[in-house]
């Protein structure tokens, strides 16, 4: 049985992360926590249509001065690496979007002038879809950092043993925040020229964040991209490929579930299940995860 | 009074330099008397975030009254307002034709 936190990601858009995450948690028998981390954009309610019970907000530190403490020194200002406070008249002021929430103000403030107050920067909603309990991030629009609305995301997974990530596209500071430290990572890839280079970043990044993965070649037999050779040569376990097929596209089009409705999907996702539980058990048994160069089981 | 220019270099007969928070540099400059500092902003240039608010910065505090420059941003542009410093706008050419400009009257405040 497949227990654990394992994200899905794969460095390119538009591989099947979000078909992958969905249809596996309706796949599982036991109850699942899914998790959508794609806050810019998210979209596995859209086929999981859960009922949803409850929404927090996701908030970042930012600074307030108070002006009775305030001699207007400047240290804040001269501390702050992201340029987010402007000091006019003796008066600091901050710019809340180009805030990073450090804290460095709070550090340099000779006067203890600086607290800190919550700003909103995305919601948080929870719900259910049958035994998947659907946990969405959605940042508010117009911010510019993603983290910490993932952030908050991860904190309201469930006490269910499963719980799977559907990671935002790409290999950066937004993707970081959605798979560090899980158990194991699947990349999702598929066979052409785009899916190759974008999986050989996200491998570079996983490698750099120690976290165990495998491969999923997703609508495989479309293009001749050597995904396969490049996993064999990294030593990256291809845990299964679902074909190529436009029903699945159709499907996906009208919000439906192929797991559901299409046999050879199911028996696909029921072949990459096995395979990715008994892949995450073996790096569970792992003492701790291998030393950079010599990953056992993972010899890149 | 103090103006101050954007320029890509040091001296008058540099060219304006169109950006404002990125400017390479930030001119300092008695129309009376010529030029008083070139203020390196390096540092903006190679910025992630915020370079107008430093930028805007560091003409509040040279207490310039005038900024003339190609385009100013938002909160750039709000600082300088806050800050009682009027903007003049689609400078270009040299700061010396730029600033004979100003003296003959041609920006008018933003």
């Amino acid at each position: 049985m497949l227990q654990g936190t394992i994200a899905i990601a794969s460095g390119k858009g538009g591989t099947g992360k979000t078909t992958l995450a969905v249809n596996l948690a309706v796949a599982c028998e036991e109850p699942v926590s899914l998790l959508d981390c794609d806050v810019e954009a998210p979209n596995a309610h859209l086929f999981l249509r859960p009922v949803w019970e409850k929404t927090v907000p996701a908030t970042v530190p930012v600074p307030v001065f108070d002006p009775e403490k305030c001699t207007g020194c400047g240290k804040c200002r001269v501390h702050c690496r992201f340029n987010a406070v402007v000091l006019l008249n003796k008066r600091p002021e901050v710019y809340p979007e180009l805030c990073h929430s450090c804290g460095a103000c709070l550090q340099a403030c000779p006067h203890a002038a600086i607290k800190e107050v919550p700003r909103e920067t995305g919601v948080v909603a929870i719900g259910y879809s049958g035994k998947v309990r659907v946990v969405q991030g959605k940042l508010n629009v117009g911010e510019a950092q993603s983290p910490p609305v993932i952030e908050a995301v991860r904190q309201q997974a469930g006490k269910e043993k499963l719980t799977l990530i559907d990671a935002p596209p790409g290999t950066s500071c937004p993707v970081m925040a959605a798979v560090r430290g899980v158990d194991y990572l699947v990349l999702v890839t598929e066979p052409t020229p785009f899916g190759l280079n974008d999986l050989q970043l996200a491998v570079e990044m996983a490698a750099a964040l120690q976290i165990p993965c495998g491969v999923l070649i997703n609508r495989a037999g479309l293009g001749d991209s050597p995904v396969r050779q490049f996993c064999r040569a990294q030593g990256l376990p291809v845990l299964g490929e679902i074909k190529y097929d436009p029903r699945v596209a159709a499907i996906y089009s009208i919000g439906e579930l192929p797991v559901r409705t299409l046999p050879e999907f199911r028996t696909q996702l029921a072949a990459f299940l096995t395979r990715l539980a008994k892949e995450v058990t073996l790096c569970s048994r792992l003492p701790s995860f291998p030393e950079k160069g010599e990953q056992a089981r993972l010899r890149w | 009074m103090h103006i101050a220019v954007t320029a890509t270099g040091q001296s008058l007969d540099s060219p304006v330099d169109e950006r404002f928070g990125r400017a390479r540099y930030i001119l300092i400059v008695d129309p009376e008397s010529g030029l008083v500092e070139a203020v390196d902003n390096q540092a903006n240039v190679n910025a992630a975030q915020g370079a107008g608010l430093n930028a805007a910065q560091i003409v509040v505090e040279w207490q310039a009254e005038w900024v003339l420059t190609g385009r100013v941003g938002p909160k750039a542009f709000a600082v300088l307002k806050e800050a009682g410093i009027k903007i003049g706008l689609e400078a270009g050419g040299l700061v010396r034709e730029t600033v004979e400009r100003f003296q003959a009257g041609e920006f008018k405040a933003s």
